[in-house]
């Protein structure tokens, strides 16, 4: 059987929430993004360098990093709760699991350190 | 028309296997598909279901027809059949134990973790504990839920997690309580339904409400317990 303690926040509502707050950022952040982009059609490199190192952008950048993260984990816990079980796997299932869970982590990890790495 | 029916029997078949049987449909007017399973168990007894009252109150008849959740008993073959072929199954995500008879256990076990009865600590009053017009309304469409299964079965956030996700028919009568003015343990209600899987395991696919025999939305009742812990917990 699936158990909470690989769940964000062990808390059905903080993650739903949060799955919900964090898809408003990503939105956010996309928006800002392209309505820079439209707003500025012959844009150079240089400008455009100048806009993502600006401070503003790059915690706003940070800020969807994060975002991006959660609702990642929460995702594919959800994902791998719902599939990778003993329903489909039988007494393998926690196994196949907990390998995709740790996958996902490192993945994430990574995504994380190389993310700030470029933004800062 | 040809009637295609899971068959199961423990004590002689190693695995399922699908038996077809032919069936003469009656000339200007139309069957449920309990009188064709009615019929056809005369020709062969082995054939096993379950059924009772034959007009859609006791539930006890949810089966897969043609791909689809639904009571036998109200079911009208010119509704489902198609290419004159009726495929009948056990209804999916609880074990068989026999043809068309499944075990309804953890069905039964997620109702009761919903403690569906009402809860009262106040005094009860010389009579009855009486509600305005307006706080019964609240509970149409939430009441009448017959505890078929047919929703139940039919989602597969169910069939994935059956242990701990509660299900859409629990969830709706869960919801029945907590909008039912009389009821004082809202705050117990809504304590235990806040998990990662007991409410918000439900994608809103909605095969529930798209199944329900009585027309029922448990889909919208879920919408409403999101709601209420959302109040609850912020």
């Amino acid at each position: 059987m699936v158990v909470n303690v690989s769940n964000f926040s062990r808390n059905g509502l903080s993650d739903f929430l949060l799955q919900r707050l964090t898809a408003v950022v990503i939105a956010a952040y996309v928006l800002c993004v392209l309505g820079f982009l439209w707003l500025n059609p012959g844009l150079t490199f240089v400008e455009w360098i100048s806009y993502m190192e600006s401070i503003y952008m790059r915690i706003f950048s940070t800020l969807t990093l994060f975002s991006i993260t959660a609702h990642a984990w929460i995702g594919m816990w959800t994902v791998s709760t719902d599939y990778l079980n003993e329903h489909h796997f039988r007494s393998f299932g926690h196994v196949f699991r907990w390998f995709f869970q740790l996958f996902v982590t490192v993945a994430i990890v990574i995504y994380v350190l190389l993310g700030l790495w470029v933004i800062w | 028309m040809q009637v295609s029916i899971y068959r199961y029997i423990p004590e002689t078949d190693s695995q399922p296997r699908m038996q077809d049987y032919e069936f003469e449909r009656p000339a200007g007017r139309d069957l449920m598909v309990l009188d064709v399973l009615e019929q056809l168990k005369i020709k062969d007894p082995s054939i096993t279901y379950r059924r009772s009252c034959r007009e859609g109150v006791c539930g006890s008849d949810g089966m897969n027809i043609n791909g689809r959740n639904g009571l036998a008993c109200k079911t009208p073959l010119g509704a489902v059949v198609k290419n004159n072929r009726l495929v009948l199954r056990p209804l999916p995500g609880l074990p068989v134990i026999r043809d068309l008879v499944v075990d309804m256990t953890q069905f039964y076990k997620q109702f009761e973790r919903v403690d569906p009865f009402l809860i009262n600590d106040e005094p009860p009053p010389e009579k009855e504990r009486l509600q305005s017009i307006e706080e019964r309304e609240k509970l149409e469409g939430l009441y009448e839920c017959i505890l078929c299964a047919c929703c139940t079965t039919s989602c597969p956030s169910f069939w994935w997690n059956p242990e701990k996700f509660l299900g859409p028919a629990a969830l709706l009568h869960s919801y029945r309580f907590l909008a039912d003015s009389r009821d004082t343990a809202k705050e117990e209600r809504l304590s235990q339904l806040d998990d990662p899987f007991s409410v918000f395991r439900c994608r809103t696919i909605m095969n529930c409400a798209n199944v329900c025999p009585k027309d029922l939305n448990p889909t919208r009742a879920i919408g409403k317990i999101r709601t209420l812990l959302v109040k609850h917990g912020t």
